[in-house]
């Protein structure tokens, strides 16, 4: 199996992003958007695709050392997905304090979806991206924080106990 | 309009042979008016039989469905039993993990000969799922070796294609029960949107070939409108001449699906939205259509938005066949020829369809835009153009007929994707909503 399934021929002049799905998700068009996005604000993507199985995933993170981890859910099973894949990235030395954020439609009940994003950050992803109309501008500013911080900040976690 | 009550008698229908699920829609949706289905999944299965009573009592007719989760559609059994343990909402109905058993309660007196239940899941490798359908005696289901793979996963496109051979041989099984298993295409919605109706036309015409190679004998090719209505109705009439011409049945249907893209936020821009593939389908003699539901955008919907959904589309298809139906012929723009052309070329590659499909994704004459699929080459891009139709921005190494080949062009940015993305959303919005009881 191929390990990442897009590598982008961008200058990669802010670091390198994976952005990736999770095993039971198949959707790519989300995928396909944040390529481009981040692409566009300076990153170098290594796109794992949709239904990427959790050792395939922390596996080419561990191979990559991307400056940070875009994980993308949109049908439903993000939130009990992303507490397992987050607790085996987490658990991964040389990930333990590399940015991982998370966003799409989470779960499959709607309005719910505070109390999981907090479950979320506290089980160690940095930023939760409910889906919203603002979603993409919280997503660039987040972005720019990044540039403005050291490559893995120590101070971001306080999650992992 | 039929309301069919429930059977009292539930232990009779089960114990009959199912009706041909083929032969069902083409004898009901048939004549202009299409038979509607929902697409509605749920673990729970007093819910999941609740959502099949209320698709057989909606004031319609239509067919049922139950959608599988998408931990049994990758085959993930563990976070699956995990799911279930922790009494989890899942996706979809797990129908091969709940025993058999439960099953025949959920369709117990709903599913019988004048309402048929399609099975539907999305999976590369449909084995188990297929060997469960054969154990409850379900014979209508959907996919195919391309549509299932290329756009949802991480399958190898070779291996699919031996996954869906062998699963079509063994749902050919239920012949020797005196039982006819039908199967769909999902060839004609890669990707849900932004693939020029060409090449959705000539997949699914692809996969259904592959099917009867296969021994199927009843079928459907699916087409999901796209974002022009003419461009659609050309399409649809382009997908219904290939496949007379090519198909070796005539037990055959095309089944309309209501635009799969980003969905209209208000909720009279999505009942227009959803009228508009009603009348597409209905305009084009297309013989069943499935629907979405008005709340789409918002998350996936309950059982009540599912029949409100069934209801509104079967009244827009009437109307629009009470008004004249089929309307002017679209002007031809040369879909037909591009579709021709590309499954000529496949099927040109070998006799064996399933090689002939992997050759053709190897070498560029089938490309699927935006797909990110290693066994796709990704030389193809599209866009929407000033009128709304899509178009080829860049047609990579597809076999095309000159008068619609297209060079690169435009460079796509994420803005521009999207802008296309949200189109049709944008579009069907901005539509003023009707006055008060008007709808």
């Amino acid at each position: 199996m191929t390990p990442s399934v897009g590598v982008s021929s961008a200058t990669g002049r802010r670091g390198t992003a994976v952005v990736t799905g999770m095993a039971s998700d198949s959707h790519t068009w989300n995928l396909v958007f944040l390529q481009l996005l981040l692409e566009e604000n300076g990153f170098e993507v290594v796109n794992l695709g949709p239904c990427v199985p959790d050792d395939l995933l922390v596996d080419s993170c561990r191979s990559t050392g991307p400056d940070l981890v875009v994980i993308s859910s949109v049908n439903g099973h993000g939130h009990q997905e992303g507490l397992r894949v987050i607790a085996r990235l987490r658990a991964t030395a040389e990930l333990a304090v590399t940015p991982v954020v998370i966003g799409g439609k989470l779960d499959v009940i709607r309005g719910k979806d505070t109390r999981h994003a907090q479950r979320l950050t506290a089980a160690g992803f940095d930023e939760v991206f409910t889906e919203d109309a603002r979603t993409t501008a919280r997503f660039r500013r987040f972005l720019d924080t990044l540039n403005s911080r050291p490559a893995t900040p120590p101070t971001r976690r306080g999650v992992l106990v | 309009m039929t309301c069919r009550a429930l059977s009292v008698r539930a232990t009779k229908d089960t114990d009959r042979l199912p009706v041909d699920f083929g032969e069902f829609v083409r004898h009901r949706g048939g004549s202009g008016v299409p038979v509607v289905q929902p697409r509605m999944g749920f673990s729970d299965p007093a819910r999941m039989r609740a959502g099949l009573v209320a698709t057989r009592r909606a004031d319609a007719m239509s067919v049922g469905t139950i959608t599988v989760d998408s931990y049994t559609r990758v085959g993930d059994s563990d976070a699956l039993k995990a799911a279930l343990r922790d009494d989890a909402c899942l996706n979809g109905y797990p129908i091969a993990d709940h025993p058999a058993d439960t099953t025949r309660r959920v369709l117990s007196g709903v599913l019988g000969p004048d309402f048929p239940v399609q099975v539907r899941h999305g999976s590369a490798n449909p084995d188990r799922i297929v060997r469960a359908l054969i154990a409850l005696r379900l014979n209508a289901t959907e996919g195919g070796p391309v549509s299932y793979c290329l756009p949802y996963g991480r399958t190898p496109l070779a291996e699919s294609v031996g996954n869906w051979t062998r699963a079509c041989e063994e749902f050919t099984g239920l012949l020797d029960l005196g039982i006819e298993p039908h199967l769909e295409t999902f060839g004609g919605c890669m990707m849900g949107q932004l693939c020029p109706p060409g090449q959705l036309v000539a997949i699914s015409v692809l996969e259904a070939l592959f099917f009867a190679q296969h021994g199927l004998r009843s079928l459907s090719l699916s087409y999901a409108q796209q974002t022009s209505a003419e461009q659609d109705r050309e399409a649809v009439a382009a997908l219904r001449r290939l496949s007379s011409e090519l198909l070796p049945t005539d037990n055959w249907h095309v089944v309309v699906y209501a635009y799969m893209g980003l969905f209209p936020q208000t909720p009279h821009g999505a009942r227009r939205l959803l009228a508009t593939a009603a009348e597409l389908a209905a305009g084009t003699g297309a013989e069943r259509l499935i629907v979405k539901t008005a709340d789409e955008a918002h998350g996936i919907p309950t059982i009540a938005e599912n029949v409100s959904a069934l209801e509104g589309a079967a009244r827009a298809a009437a109307l629009h066949h009470s008004d004249g139906g089929r309307g002017p012929t679209p002007p031809d723009t040369g879909i037909y020829d591009e579709a021709r052309a590309l499954v000529h070329a496949v099927l040109n590659l070998d006799d064996d369809i399933g090689v002939a499909l992997v050759t053709a994704f190897r070498c560029g004459y089938l490309d699927i835009p935006y797909c990110i699929h290693p066994d796709n080459l990704g030389r193809t891009r599209s866009h929407i153009d000033a009128e709304g139709r899509l178009r080829w921005t860049d047609s990579g190494s597809l076999p095309l007929p000159r008068r619609v080949k297209a060079g690169p062009g435009r460079r796509i940015t994420s803005s521009g994707l999207l802008a296309d993305l949200s189109y049709v959303r944008r579009k069907f919005d901005a539509t003023p909503a009707p006055a008060p009881g008007d709808e």
